[in-house]
Parts: C-alpha cells; structure tokens; sequence
C-alpha cells in the first residue's frame, strides 16, 4: 500500500473527508460570526452559547413535544434566533456604536449567565439524543466507513453557507444590508427601517449558530458546557479567514477542519493548537487574514 | 467522710478536666470544607450533590458531635489547583476548617493535598482517580477512599485480555490523569499476556473523536481502550458507535466511567461496555435504602463519589466522636483502627499510605432489553477483593510506607 510519511493513504483519504465534515461545523459557525461582525461590527462571545441552545433545543422539544429531528433542525434555529432579536432589541443596541470591547464583554456576560443556568438544571453530563433512524447506519467507501449523518452534516452545512452568500451578496436584500450598516443614516433616507434590519442581522447570524448546533444534536455530547471550547476555535478561523469576510469564513472553516484533521493523524497531542498557530503565522504575514480586505 | 467526698469529685472533676485539655475539639465547633467541581466537566459525579451527601451523613450523625456543632462550608474549585489552593489555604489557615471533602480533580487533590500536610489538617480524597495520590504523592493528611487508577485497569484491562483481547489500542486524554491510567493499563495488558500496539494522546478536551475512532478502527487491534473521563469518555463512545467500531470486531473498553456518564449515553448506546466502579446503587437492600433518600433530595441515583462521600464523613464524625478531638492525626489514626462497614464498603480499611482499600466491581452496561428502568443500567459481573484491585504496599512508593 502507497504511504506518506508512514501512514497509509487511504486512511489520510478517510481523514480528509472527516476534515471536511468537522470543517462544515466550522464554517456554519465562522460563518454567523463574520455576518454579524461583518454588518453590525459587533464581537460576538455569545455565539458557542447560542449553538449550544441550538442543540439544547433540539433535544428539549423532542423531549417535550416529540418534535421530530427534521422538524427541529428548521424550529430549534427560529426559536434561538428569536431570543437572539430579544438580545439585540433589549440590550446589544443600547451600546451600539460604543467601542467593539463593549459588545464582547455583553455578549461574554450573556454567554456566562446562559451556560451557568442551564448547567444548573440539566448538570453537564449531556442529555440523550437518538440518532434518526434513516441515518443509522453508514456506507463503505472503501478507504473509511461513512456514516450516513456525517455525509449529510456536508450537504447541509455547504447548503446553508452557500444560501447565505449568495444572499448577502447577490440579492437586493443583502445589497440593503450592506448599505445599512455602511450608511445607516443615507438609508434611513431612502425609507429603509435599518433598526429592524439590524435586529434581523443579528438574528439571522445566531440562527446559523443554532443551526449548527441542531446538527450537532445527534453526535457530539449535548451539554450546556459544549460551546464554550468551540468558540475560540472558531474565533481564531474567522480571524484567519478576515473579520467580516463571508467567504473567506466559509473556506477558512472547511481548511482548517482538514488541516485539523491532519495534525491528528502525524501529531495528535498538538491537534488542539494547531488552528492557533495558523492564526499566528497568518497574522504575522498577512494581517487582515486570508480573504481580508486589505486595511 | 463528707470532705473525702468533696476530694473525690474534684478529683473526677479535675481529671475530666485534664482529659477534655488533651483531647478537645477546637473553637467547639468541626468545621468542614466541602471543595469540589460544582460547575465544569466533572461537576455531575460529585458537585452539588456530593455536598448533599455530606449533608445527610451530618443529619444521620445528629447534627453535633460531643456537644460540638458541624459545620458545612463549600467552594467550586473549578478544576484549577491554583484556585482550589486559595481556597483550601484561607479554610484552614483563617477559618479554622478541620476537614477538606470531596476533592476531584487528581491536580487539584495533589495542590490541596502539600497546604494540609503544611498545616496539619485533614483531607478525605473522594472524587479524585490518579493512584499516585497515595503513592508518590501521599501525606501522613490525607486518605483516598473511593477509587483509583490501580484498580480501573486492574479489574477492566485484566478482564478484556483474559477474553481474549490480546492487542490494544488506547485513546488517552493527554493530562496527568490520562497518563497515569495509561501506565496502569499498559502494565496490566503486558503482565497478563497482551500487547500494547499503539496509543494517542488526545488534548482534553476534545469534542470530535472521528478522526482517533478512524485510527483506532485502521490499527486492527482487539481492543479499543479509553482512558479518558466526562464527557470525552461519552463522546468518544457515541462517535464509536456511529462508526461501527463494535460491529467490526473490535472491543471497546472504557476505563472511566461514572455513572451518570452512563446515564448520558443511555443503554443503547452503552450496552455491553464493561467497567470497574467503587460501588452501584443496585446492589443490595442496604444500598438501595440509601440511594432512595438521596434520589428524594437530588432527582438522581447517585454515583460511587456521592456514596463515598456520605460513608467517608461517616467515619470521620464516628472517629471524632471516639476520641473527642478533631486533630489531623487523631482523628486519622482512630480512622485506620476502625474497620469501615456501611453501605459503602464491607471490611474496608485505611492503609498507612492513606489508601482505602475495599472490595471494587467490575459492571457490564445493560441492554435496553435488560434495563427495567432508567437507572438500572449495570450487571455486577465480578467482585474483585479489595487486596487484589489496589496496589500492595510492596509496591509503593509513598514516603510513609519505605521509611518504616
């Protein structure tokens, strides 16, 4: 069998493609992070509690109601978005237009008292979510075995990051959006209620959020704790990627899967760093990051 | 005959006196601290219930001991020595706590372990799972109860490679802990025969687990072993199971497990994984009793932690109580000359090194078939006696067992 660097490559095949899949989490999230960021300019630290609400409802309203997985995936991120218009509403635009540290540390708060309630209730054990029945099961690819669900985390992450793209950049709504948060007062002109826009903004990227967690819902442990490691990895991919850059967070969040991935395989115990010292390299040579505009 | 009389009171008197000076229980009060992770990774299988448990072994001692009231005090060490050290140091340094409990993360244990031997106070390890808490790391402070690492690979790795699993795989959490556990696996795996093909050190915490499933599945080993805990044991089993580790021959075998971890993953997913614990709640009237009036007060059967936490500070009050004094090294000696018997342990005892060694269980997860109801999750497959699961003091390292 042909090896690199000793290791077979059909098992860098099968790790490839598990880059690729845990790259799409990255990227849905990365993604939410640079639309409110990129529009609204506002940092925000809430955005691993919001996946984690993502998934904690996803399993409360099975629970609950028996809401059923696919159901869920479409009214778990609708209703996380709702509290996420709650937050700006209330409090976000009472410190709009304040310096970025503002935001941070208002969605940190926010970020903390979520995730310390909610371990008060359930604990950080994680609740029990089957897997939906047609995705037991896997297919072999011959080099790995593929589950079903991992295949389908791809299509529906690279969906809904496309979806948003091309909405932001190629519609007439996103062409709003990005002429509100340019001009907001030339717009306000123009008849457009731009507070709402804003409001909806924020909402939208915390949907994405909660639409990653709903996802996540079925494989990974769902706890109140599991958005907190994720945050600052997915942080360092939209730095990497250039704040504010649509794109470039969805590309950045697919690489760095793969470039996680690999380091699991050659070097396994550096796999939680190796994302950060991309950042660093990355800052170092080009500091508005890959896809940036130049400052 | 009556100034012999009034001799003879004032000499009781007076010798009772003497008495009450040489064995007393300072400010009339125990004080004690309860330090646990009340709200990370490891709050679950100790946290606010094991305060609970402490609770309900004071109310079943009375309240007071001798006269003297019992205090409760608690702190979330948030898996940081260094914030556990604070706290641990101003409790006995400024607020007279003579009693430190619950004690998890083995880091944390170990930090807290040197300001008690610093200050002659008393720590009851219940929490915690390195076996060099009472091996290079022991202190004449403080004594390790429920369970450690020696004992985990002891009674899982030793069982899967008399089963026939001859080559391992093992999927370590790259801390202290992990490593220890690793050790231990490792020795137990080559004295009985087996082979240690490869193991990968994952950092902690690690949410996706694909990729170290993948590498465990193209290794061909028998086995894959866990030697990791939380929520990176109960991930690492789910990602197991959707990649059909099991279904391709291979063994899973994880060396930690709570359980409330168990609990998490549900039979379906957990069924079949053997594991070694201190204790079940399930196994016998006595048992059983106890864990009803903690699920009145907690909502959930509690683990081997909260149960070692509750006969622990049993035995404490029992030996302060017998000898009228809460000093460190009174009290720990009354501790290790009476023989623990409760619900807990049958015949345990304390060692020198402050090890207590009782009798420990290797448990199969039930199927969903077997499990009547949603904490009745293990088969108890084997005791293994306390002499046999701990490590022999001929092996020790502990500074308290080589001087003598």
């Amino acid at each position: 069998m042909t090896e690199i660097l000793g290791v077979p490559v059909a098992v860098l095949s099968g790790q490839l493609m598990l880059g690729v899949i845990n790259g799409a989490f990255y990227a849905l999230l990365s993604l939410g992070l640079a639309v409110i960021f990129g529009l609204l300019k506002i940092i925000n630290f809430a955005h691993g509690a919001m996946y984690m609400l993502g998934a904690m409802c996803t399993v409360l309203i099975f629970d609950a109601f028996g809401v059923n997985y696919w159901v869920a995936l479409f009214v778990a991120p609708v209703i996380v978005g709702c509290f996420g218009i709650l937050l700006e509403y209330f409090l976000l635009r009472r410190i709009a237009g304040q310096d970025h540290i503002y935001s941070l540390l208002l969605t940190f708060g926010i970020a903390l008292i979520l995730q310390g309630v909610l371990t008060n209730i359930y604990g950080v054990s994680g609740l029990r979510y089957s897997m939906p029945e047609m995705f037991r099961g896997g297919m072999n690819l011959g080099f790995m075995f593929l589950p079903y669900y991992r295949a389908w985390v791809i299509v529906a992450a690279l969906l809904v990051c496309f979806a948003t793209w091309f909405m932001i950049e190629k519609t007439r709504l996103g062409s709003y959006l990005r002429a509100g948060t340019e001009d907001s007062q030339l717009m306000q002109g123009f008849g457009i209620n731009v507070p709402l826009l804003i409001s909806l903004t924020y909402g939208f990227g915390v949907m994405l959020a909660a639409f990653a967690g709903a996802l996540a819902a079925p494989i990974y442990s769902v706890s109140p704790v599991m958005g907190s490691n994720i945050l600052i990895v997915v942080f360092a991919v939209v730095v990497i990627g250039g704040m504010g850059s649509i794109a470039g967070a969805v590309i950045t969040g697919l690489m760095m899967g793969v470039v996680e991935g690999f380091t699991k395989v050659f070097y396994p115990e550096g796999s939680a760093a190796v994302i950060f010292l991309v950042m660093v390299v990355v800052l170092l040579i080009r500091p508005s990051g890959l896809f940036g505009k130049e400052a | 005959m009556t100034i012999t009389k009034k001799l003879l009171t004032s000499a009781i008197a007076s010798a009772m006196f003497v008495g009450a000076a040489q064995a007393e229980i300072s400010d009339n009060t125990v004080k004690i601290g309860y330090l646990a992770d009340m709200s990370g990774t490891y709050r679950d299988l100790a946290g606010p219930n094991g305060q609970t448990a402490l609770e309900m072994a004071i109310a079943d001692f009375g309240g007071t001991v001798n006269g003297a009231k019992i205090e409760v005090v608690s702190a979330d060490d948030r898996n940081s020595p260094d914030s556990a050290s604070s706290t641990a140091r101003r409790w006995v340094e400024n607020e007279n706590v003579d009693l430190i409990a619950g004690l998890v993360a083995s880091s944390v244990t170990i930090a807290v372990s040197n300001i008690l031997e610093e200050n002659d106070k008393l720590g009851i390890v219940s929490g915690s799972a390195a076996s060099s808490i009472t091996n290079e790391h022991c202190t004449p402070n403080h004594i390790h109860y429920v369970y450690d690492t020696y004992p985990l690979a002891n009674g899982t790795a030793s069982a899967v490679v008399k089963e026939g699993g001859k080559s391992w795989f093992i999927l370590t959490a790259d801390y202290a802990f992990g490593h220890a556990l690793e050790g231990d696996v490792t020795r137990v795996v080559e004295e009985n025969g087996g082979e240690v093909m490869q193991a990968v050190r994952h950092p902690f915490p690690t949410s996706d687990f694909s990729s170290f499933i993948l590498q465990a599945q193209s290794s061909g080993a028998d086995v894959v072993a866990l030697a990791n805990a939380g929520a990176d044991t109960t991930n690492a089993i789910t990602t197991a199971g959707e990649f059909g580790l099991t279904q391709s021959g291979q063994t899973l075998a994880a060396l930690l497990l709570f359980l409330t971890d168990v609990h998490a993953l549900g039979a379906q997913s957990a069924q079949g994984i053997q594991l070694t614990t201190g204790w079940y709640w399930d196994m016998n009237d006595e048992t059983r009793a106890w864990s009803d009036r903690f699920m009145e007060k907690t909502g959930v059967r509690p683990t081997m932690v909260h149960a070692g936490i509750y006969s622990s500070t049993m035995q404490y009050l029992n030996a302060v109580k017998a000898t009228g004094s809460d000093a460190a090294q009174t009290v720990r000696k009354q501790m290790m000359d009476t023989p623990i018997n409760d619900m807990f342990a049958k015949n345990g005892f304390i060692r020198e090194d402050g090890r207590m060694v009782h009798d420990m269980y290797l448990a199969q997860v039930k199927t969903p078939e077997e499990s009547k109801s949603e904490w009745d999750l293990y088969d108890i497959v084997r005791t293994i006696p306390g002499d046999e699961a701990y490590r022999p003091l001929s092996e020790s390292k502990c500074k308290l067992v080589t001087q003598n």
